[in-house]
């Protein structure tokens, strides 16, 4: 028998006027599962992140989390429960530090005190490489620092389901092995991992699951290896045409 | 491992040496008394009390990020409740005090869950439009309509039976209030809530995502101070021992003045209101004789700062020498070596020990 669910989508609508984002939705994510997803620009991938932490309500259709209906909590409140997400254009504090940012997520996402949070605040910030900019105001770094401070601030929080939004984009070869590895780090401490990426191989080396988002519509979904051998999403993810 | 441990520092030398000055500056205003100097006494009354009113407008413009144009509401709802206390109730002015800004924080919590349904600029013409009609209310209701009323002689002599003993218990009244809206400012800010507040101020979406429930945050910030600002009213109106619905909700005196006063001296930092205060009273006492001028003077001088330096005066200064009089932020130094220090708020040799993984 599987672990049971962390989280399940059932159904989920959602449509900004015409335009649909999110149609019949249906996705159940195992406790301590590594899910990724994958799929064009504009395939409602952020979207549903919104919708799983709060920021876009669905027009139909039902979140559970840990079993429970979330539709009516706000952000916040999803947070306390242990939803924690990072944003594919990063949302620092800007005139906070560096510091301050990670500090305020793990006192305020996890509970505890300034002086417990500290500590755990440190070790976050050399595990993802910002202890050099610590005192920095964070609308002073640049695109790479604000995204590793997307996943500090998320990882701050103690997050049960971690949604991480696209944190790979202009790392490295060596930055995105090192990445890799704190994610899988992490996964061992048991969070459920939700990650949206366009680097198919950190996603491969990372996750249990993958599926294809396309038109607001999940069209694939399977093991990660399977996934990217399949016709349909090499034709319409990867561009290339069945021989 | 690393042999590096870390504290997380809050004070500076600056900031130590600022606060020294401070002491000693409230000291040398407790001696002011002895001069005998009733004229000093009464202006330094009115600096105490627009100073506090900047640092309540302060913490709600600049930290909690409601620009309210209506806070004059709150400060004549405070003085008239002041009056209505001591002539109806027959309470002494210096228990009526807190009472009216006890009663000013109650009345706001109504008015903040209409305007909070507003943002931007409509929750500052909101906020205009509120005080409009309290002070609509205060022609209507029997509390001296539109030409006001007086405190009475008897409630007067309760406060002290000397005009000279009233004067003292006003100036130290005031002083404290002054020394206190800052304390509380200060508390307020270097506390957890003061982490939460600026990083609504800085991100509301994302404040969320982490845990931040942003609107209770300002409700207690919007209430908190509705209810100084009705206690500096009660004062204000205390010293001038009579109170109008013309005056008490003034816009120009006590919103355009202070916001004049926390623009110029540096919105979203404690040691703005004092740089602002000191310049729009410098700028009174020595031009108030050449009519308009002093107006247009004031003016100017706003436009030269927000064009300029549109962190105000104090922002301009902190950020080329870096100074910081009141230190919110939190540093974090390295300390070494570990054998030796273990600061309260360091990171164990354990947490350390676990710092393995490699840095993306």
């Amino acid at each position: 028998m599987g672990a049971p669910p962390i989280l399940e989508l059932c159904q989920l609508d959602k449509a900004f006027g015409k335009i649909v984002i999110a149609e019949g939705i249906d996705l159940s994510v195992s406790q301590g599962e590594g899910l990724g997803i994958i799929g064009p620009n504009g395939a409602g991938k952020s979207t549903l992140f919104n919708l799983i932490a709060g920021d876009d309500r669905p027009n139909s259709g039902d979140i559970l989390f840990d079993g429970r209906s979330i539709n009516d909590m706000k952000p916040y409140q999803r947070s306390r429960l242990g939803i924690g997400r990072s944003y594919q254009i990063p949302q620092p504090f800007g005139k906070m530090t560096v510091f301050e940012n990670v500090l305020t997520a793990a006192v305020f996402g996890s509970g505890t005190t300034v002086a417990e949070a500290e500590d755990r605040c440190i070790e976050i910030l050399h595990r993802t490489g910002l202890m050099g900019e610590v005192n920095k105001p964070a609308g002073r770094l640049t695109l790479l620092q604000r995204k590793r401070l997307e996943l500090a601030r998320s990882l701050a929080t103690r997050p049960r389901l971690l949604l991480l939004d696209e944190i790979a984009g202009g790392l490295t070869e060596v930055e995105t092995q090192a990445l890799i590895n704190t994610i899988r780090d992490l996964r061992e401490t048991g969070v459920t991992l939700i990650w949206i990426e366009h680097i198919v191989h950190a996603l491969i080396a990372t996750v249990d699951r993958l599926i294809v988002l396309n038109g607001g519509r999940i069209i694939c979904d399977g093991k990660p290896r399977e996934v990217i051998q399949s016709p349909e999403v090499r034709r319409i993810y990867l561009g290339v045409e069945p021989e | 491992m690393t042999n590096q441990t870390y504290i997380v520092a809050r004070a500076t030398t600056a900031s130590k040496a600022a606060l020294v000055i401070m002491v000693s500056c409230v000291v040398v205003l407790l001696l002011v008394p002895l001069t005998g100097d009733r004229g000093s006494m009464r202006l330094i009354v009115e600096i105490c009390y627009f100073l506090a009113l900047a640092q309540m407008w302060n913490l709600l413009a600049g930290y909690a990020g409601l620009l309210s144009v209506g806070q004059q509401a709150f400060s004549g709802f405070g003085g008239y409740m002041l009056f209505a206390f001591v002539v109806y109730g027959g309470l002494s002015p210096l228990i009526s005090l807190p009472l009216a800004g006890i009663l000013a924080g109650i009345v706001s919590l109504p008015v903040a869950i209409l305007m909070f349904r507003l943002s931007g600029p409509y929750f500052a013409i909101g906020t205009w439009v509120t005080a409009e009609v309290f002070k609509l209310v205060f022609f209507e209701i029997p509390l001296g309509g539109g030409s006001g009323m007086s405190l009475p002689i008897q409630a007067i002599r309760d406060i002290s039976p000397t005009t000279e003993g009233r004067e003292l218990i006003i100036y130290l009244t005031a002083l404290a209030i002054a020394v206190g809206s800052v304390a509380l400012v200060y508390s307020m800010l270097r506390s957890r809530f003061g982490l939460a507040l600026t990083a609504v101020r800085d991100n509301e979406r994302a404040s969320a995502s982490v845990g931040i429930d942003s609107f209770r945050l300002k409700l207690g910030v919007f209430v908190t101070v509705a209810a100084f600002t009705g206690m500096v009213g009660a004062l204000i109106f205390l010293q001038k021992l009579r109170i109008s619905p013309g005056s008490a909700f003034d816009v120009m005196e006590w919103s355009a003045g202070i916001i004049f006063i926390v623009v110029i001296g540096g919105i979203g930092r404690i040691e703005g209101p004092f740089v602002g205060v000191a310049v729009y009273f410098l700028l009174r006492e020595t031009t108030a004789n050449y009519g308009a001028w002093y107006m247009i003077l004031l003016g100017l001088l706003a436009i030269v700062i927000m064009l300029f330096a549109r962190q105000g005066l104090w922002g301009f200064l902190a950020e080329r020498y870096r100074l910081t009089v009141f230190p919110i932020e939190r540093r974090v130094r390295t300390v070494e070596p570990v054998e030796k220090a273990k600061p309260s708020n360091g990171i164990s040799d354990t947490a350390i020990s676990n710092l393995s993984l490699p840095p993306f």
